[in-house]
Formats: structure tokens, sequence, C-alpha cells
């Protein structure tokens, strides 16, 4: 499992700045992120290298901002496929995905996925996901990477 | 202009009769008073022990002012002159905060109010000859069940239909051949908006007349009204607390609205000093109701700011007649016909966990109706990152929101400290509606 930092944020100009600002005056590394939008608000969702340094200096600046578990994900080969074989492990599960998103890695072209489930605690995912070859990750591995 | 009456000795008395029916009114008035602990207590403090004290108007200024506070720190039943059983009739306003305001009414004080009514109506020109279509909201809003009655009484054709549904409201309006409507200006000029949607034109309607009230409008928008549809439109004044509509209401000259001084005593105050101001000038409206045995309230300052019009009227009656309500003392919103105080919205908020302390209402038009937003802080300590939880409580805020004000909010939801920050008495209401 890795943190994410999920920040609430007003839908107007400057305040996805705002947040990179302070990330960047405390030299905290940004390895993903995705924005969802809800009309006048929405949420950033990041993994950083320091998610808990990150968490008290942003709450410290004011920011609604909390640290939760994911999964992250990872294919050794991007290939196809891939996203289709960790569906079928979940499915086989039963589990819906809350909220979902991945990228290649360009170097090593490796495939990350980072997601949010319902209920997760109800089966042993990791051990599923294992299953059909893909790595689970912790936060320190990921930064590693 | 023949003129019509509904009780034309009452109507048209001499001022100096008027006045003698005040004074005795005002002492059986007085005389009901002194059996409730409030009014006891109240007038003794100002040296009056029994009605015989009252002898003439200018006596009025001895007797204290009675405020919306002293009805709430003494509701339910604080005021209640007359055994329950002898009530008939419960009428509630919504409080200030939270705690509701209430009025009870025998049959006999039912009948008075209702006569009033009749008499409002039949002032405007109407007879048992109309259909009128009441459009205010029935329940314990006084608007929608008070009209109902007087209109009931002039022997017109009631269709009691209540507000909302415009598509329906057009298609009664056409079916029944409606002539009269009681009605919000801003709902009426959202009706004329869609009539083109319906395939309706004002001129397929019968429509004779509207009683316009609930809100303050201008000139401007009856002149309007009267054009869009064909109409004449009346001017009408009335509070809960001085049992709801036909307090006051204009005749067919439209020169501003005879105030019934034969059930009410109107006084115009300065505000700051509680000095009685002298005809023409503009002042609190404060408010004795003489024909309410129930529960008797004298001097209520309404916080309505408003003047009177000494000269007579050449429709006869010699009742004074008061001006539009040009403001209010205090912070109340009307939106939509609905009287809301911004300490409504803050007491629902302070109830709410997830959201900080800090807030502001706006409020705009989207056609011609009012849109209430209520913008809010989430919360750092409660927030949990998940968006449906978030979503989640603006639906609970809303529908707390409209559980307490009976309006339907827009909720946003805002950043910690984004929200302007106040100290002191917080100018928390940003209004940008155009003025009706």
């Amino acid at each position: 499992m890795a943190k994410q930092l999920t920040i609430f944020l007003e839908n107007r100009p400057g305040r996805i700045k705002s947040i990179s600002d302070v990330l960047l005056e405390n030299s905290l590394n940004i390895w993903a992120f995705t924005i969802q939008d809800r009309g006048e608000f929405g949420l950033m969702k990041m993994i950083v290298d320091k998610p808990e340094k990150a968490q008290l200096i942003l709450a410290d600046r004011g920011f609604a901002c909390v640290l939760k578990e994911v999964l992250a994900v990872v294919a050794e080969q991007d290939q196809p496929g891939n996203l289709d074989k960790l569906t079928t492990a979940l499915l086989e599960r039963g589990v819906n995905i809350k909220d979902a998103y991945g990228f290649v890695s360009l170097k090593d072209r490796q495939g990350i996925c980072f997601m949010e489930f319902e209920n997760p605690e109800q089966v042993n995912l990791e051990e599923a996901i294992a299953a059909y070859g893909f790595k689970v990750v912790s936060g320190q591995q990921l930064y590693e990477l | 202009m023949e003129m019509t009456y509904w009780n034309r000795q009452a109507e048209t008395m001499e001022r100096a009769a008027l006045e003698q029916l005040q004074i005795q009114r005002m002492r059986s008035i007085i005389a009901q008073a002194l059996k409730t602990p409030f009014y006891q207590k109240r007038l003794s403090r100002a040296g009056i022990t029994s009605p015989d004290q009252f002898r003439s108007l200018a006596d009025m200024q001895r007797l204290p002012f009675t405020t919306k506070d002293d009805l709430r720190q003494n509701y339910p039943v604080g005021l209640l002159a007359v055994d329950m059983d002898e009530v008939v009739r419960i009428h509630s306003s919504s409080g200030t905060t939270g705690i509701p305001t209430v009025i009870y009414l025998t049959q006999e004080d039912l009948n008075a109010w209702t006569d009033l009514l009749a008499r409002s109506i039949t002032a405007t020109g109407c007879t048992r000859k109309d259909v009128f279509q009441n459009m205010m909201s029935y329940g314990l809003f006084t608007g929608g069940l008070g009209l109902h009655y007087g209109a009931e009484r002039v022997g017109m054709t009631v269709i009691p239909i209540g507000g909302g549904n415009t598509q329906r409201q057009v298609q009664v309006m056409k079916d029944f051949k409606t002539t009269v409507l009681h009605i919000t200006p801003s709902y009426l000029l959202h009706i004329h908006s869609r009539l083109d949607e319906f395939g309706v034109k004002p001129g397929d309607l019968h429509l004779k007349k509207a009683f316009l009230g609930a809100e303050p409008y201008s000139e401007n928008t009856r002149q309007k009204l009267q054009e869009l549809f064909g109409i004449d439109a009346y001017n009408s004044y009335g509070l809960s607390e001085m049992n709801g509509p036909g307090v006051a209401f204009e005749c067919v000259y439209k020169q501003d609205m005879h105030l019934w001084e034969d059930a009410y005593i109107l006084e115009i105050i300065d505000p700051a000093t509680g000095q009685v101001l002298p005809d023409g000038q503009l002042g609190e409206v404060v408010l004795t109701n003489l024909v309410r045995m129930a529960m008797p309230l004298m001097r209520y300052r309404t916080r309505d700011l408003a003047f009177v019009h000494p000269e007579p009227c050449p429709c006869g009656r010699t009742h004074r007649r008061l001006s539009r309500i040009q403001g209010r003392t205090d912070d109340m919103l009307i939106i939509n016909g609905v009287n809301v105080f911004p300490s409504q919205i803050e007491e629902v908020i302070m109830s709410i966990p997830e959201v900080g302390t800090n807030y502001m209402i706006h409020l705009t038009r989207a056609g011609a109706l009012d849109k209430l937003t209520v913008k809010v802080e989430i919360y750092s300590k409660m927030f949990t990152g998940d968006l449906n939880a978030l979503e989640a409580l603006k639906n609970k805020i809303r529908d707390r929101l409209r559980a307490s004000i009976t309006i339907n909010p827009h909720i946003e939801l805002h950043e910690p400290g984004a929200l302007p920050a106040f100290e002191g008495k917080a100018k928390r209401v940003v209004d940008q509606r155009e003025k009706l």
C-alpha cells in the first residue's frame, strides 16, 4: 500500500498553484497526481516522496487534506492486456473500484496503477493481484523505482 | 366610479366615531391582555391595572411596545388569554432563531379576520361572480387560508390550488376561467415568462385582477404586470402576528393601502427612539390588533418601514392609507415570498460539524425567481478525502436548511479560510437581485 495525499480545492484559477508552491518551497517531489472535479470544488490526489511531511505542511497552511492508503500495483512489463488481467483479478474477488489512475514509466516501461476500493479489508487483494503476475509495492519501494 | 363596500358603515365612518370605537375596543383588549401573565407584568409596570385607565388615544403612548422577541420568549402559550378550548385555529411563522411565533384565534376572532378580508377583496371591486385562484401556500402560513376564507365569504368561486406547478396553474386558469389571482409578484412574472412554452397568450386567459403580496416590489413592477396580463394589480399588507393578510389593502384607486382602523391601531414610530411620528413621515409600523381576543397584542413592532397618507381617498373610505413597505429595521430577507432571517441559516450551519463557522449568503435572480446560495467552508479536521462524503454533506446542509426556512438553497463548499472573515456584525449577505 502507498500513501496518497487528498486535498480539497476550490475550482478557480490559482488553487493548484497554491499547492505546488508549498511543495516546491519544501522540495517535495510529486510522483503522480490526478484531479476530480465536482463543480465549484474538486479533489487533488497525489503521490509524493514524503507524504507525511507534505500533509503536515499543507495542513499547517490551512488546507483540508488527508493521507489515505491506496493500492499501488506495478506491471513489470507494459503490454496489451495488463489492465484486463488486473480487472479480472478484482472481479473474481467481487471488488468494486472507487477510484484509479495509472500511467507507464517511460524510462523502464513499467505499468503503474493506484487504486481505491470499496471495503478493501474484506478480501486479500494483494494475494489475488500477485496471482496474476503483478507486484503490489509499498510507498517506499515506489519512491525508489 | 361606482363604489362597492362590504361594510359601508364601518369603512366610511367619521374619524371622530372611528376613534371612539378604537378607544372602546382598546379597553376590551387591555382587559383581555390583563388575563395573561406577560401583559399583567408589562402593563402594571406602566401603571395600568384596569381598562378604565385608557381614556383617550393619547394613552396609547403609555402602553409598552411588544416585540417579536417577547413572542418567542413566551412561546408557546404565554400570551394566550382564553382557555385552549376556545381556540379554533393556530397559525405560526418561522422564528428568527428556530423558535417560531404562534397566533391563536377564537371562532369570533376568525370571523372578524375573515370579515376584514371580505372587506379588502370587495374594495378592489371583486364580487361573487369572480373566480379566485389562490396561489399562496396553505398551512401554518397565514397568506393562503386567510384570503381563502375571505374570498368564500364574498361568495367568489375559490380554487385552493396553493403555490407551485406552473403548467397546472395556467391550465386551471384556462379551464375554470379564473378572474382573480392571489400571488407573489415574482411568481406572476415567472408565469408570464413560461406562457409561450405552454402555447398560451395572456389574452387566452380571463384574468381581471391580481392581489400581490408577501414580498416587496415597486410601482414599476405593478405597471409591468398590469400591462403584461391586461389586469389590475392590488397591493396588500399583513403579517402573521396581526393575523395575516387583510391588515391593509388597496381600493380600486390603487393609491396605497387602506389600513382597517376599526380593527387595528396604526402608529408610525422612530425605530431608534420609539417616538410616535406624524403622518407622512417614514418610520416603523407599530400595530395593535383590536379584534383578537384569544391573543391580544398591543403596540407590536413590525420592523417594517412605511409612512401614512392622511388625505382622504376618493373612494370615500375614511381609514388612512399606508404606503408600500419601504424597507426593514432588521436583516430579514424575503426570498420568493418567504421571510428568512440570516440567523436561521447560521443556526443550521453551526449545527453541522463538517463545516466551519464562516459562511456567506448570496441572493441572485434566475429568471423571475430568487435563487439562494449558501457558501460554507469545509472543516479541515472533519475532511475525509471522500468525494461521496462531500456530496452527502452538501445534501445534508441543503435538507436541513430546507426544513428550517422552507426554501431549497444551492450549497457551495469552499476551502477553509476562503470566505471573507468578519469581526462583530458580519456582512454575510450579498443581495444581487435587481429590485422588483
